[in-house]
């Protein structure tokens, strides 16, 4: 067994994934960048990877929510970017979490539609309870045979 | 700010609404992280050692699959140290190989013994469900002991 000598000790990694209509990840790389201070950030398909010192990290990200709060969403990652345990150029195919993330990626935009409600709600006194959704009465048979009797659509 | 532990442990959903509301969320990127930033014998490609089903020996019994203990050495910290918890059942990317399987089984278990308050919900399908979703899980975080900024 090698003796392992690990890189970015002590540092955080955080995904930052964009869902916006009026910001693409590279314009978002562009003005991280601009307030990255000394913090590593990779530009990725679905917004960026940040590394460095957790106060670094989190000041950015502060400042990155702040683009565009409702479309920016963020979470931790265990490893460095470009690690070749986990980077795609070295594996071939998706890396490994990425299908999870392409799966909850298509649920943001209910995510973001929440929060510009819960958003727009902050200024109401009282905070409405929230939505329980309508439960539509299923079709009856009978009157699907009807339909199809009568070939009404 | 209270630790909350989320299910599934690599949600970007469920990390981003529980830190946006002012907590820290616990998933599985930060026992990774602690694995990977740890010198010692080369083990990819998570860093998983032998080391680490004895550990999970506190979570899991002995003739549980050393793949379940194994896991459990990652995820059982983060359970003891959560102070609640935010589940999304029938989440369809939470599924893998039996270890996972099982794995899974013993962190909703172990969160529903541990006694801390939980909050069980499923994914939105419509925008309806998103606004309850959100909803629900940021008066959730409002009413934890820590506060937060909700």
């Amino acid at each position: 067994m090698a003796e392992y000598i690990p890189d970015y000790v002590g540092t955080v990694t955080k995904y930052v994934f964009v869902e916006s209509p009026s910001m693409t990840p590279g314009e978002l790389a562009l003005r991280a960048y601009e307030a990255s201070e000394g913090v590593l950030i990779k530009e990725t398909c679905f917004g960026l990877q940040v590394t460095g010192e957790p106060e670094s990290v989190d000041r950015l990200i502060e400042e990155i929510r702040s683009f565009d709060p409702n479309h920016i969403f963020i979470k931790d990652r265990g490893f460095p970017p470009g690690d070749p345990r986990r980077c795609r150029a070295n594996l071939g195919g998706a890396r490994p979490g990425y299908l999870g993330h392409e799966r909850e990626f298509r649920l943001l935009r209910y995510i973001t539609r929440g929060l510009e409600e819960i958003g727009r709600r902050e200024g109401d006194e009282t905070e409405p309870a929230p939505p329980v959704p309508e439960t539509k009465p299923k079709l009856n048979i009978k009157r699907l045979q009807e339909l199809i009797a009568t070939e009404e659509f | 700010m209270a630790k909350v532990f989320i299910y599934p442990a690599t949600s970007l959903i469920l990390s981003d609404l529980v830190a946006r509301f002012g907590h820290k969320p616990l998933g599985a990127a930060l026992g990774i992280r602690e694995r990977i930033q740890t010198a010692g014998l080369e083990s990819p490609p998570l860093q998983i050692t032998p080391e680490e089903p004895k550990r999970g020996l506190k979570y899991a019994a002995v003739e549980v699959p050393s793949g379940v203990r194994g896991r459990m050495a990652i995820y059982g910290p983060l359970i003891e140290e959560a102070e609640a918890a935010v589940i999304v059942t029938e989440a369809d990317f939470a599924f893998g190989c039996m270890g996972c399987a099982r794995t899974d089984e013993l962190i909703l278990f172990t969160l529903r013994q541990s006694g801390i308050p939980i909050l069980e919900l499923k994914y939105p399908t419509n925008e309806e469900e998103g606004i309850a979703f959100v909803a629900t899980i940021k008066n959730f975080l409002k009413g934890l002991p820590n506060g937060g900024e909700a």
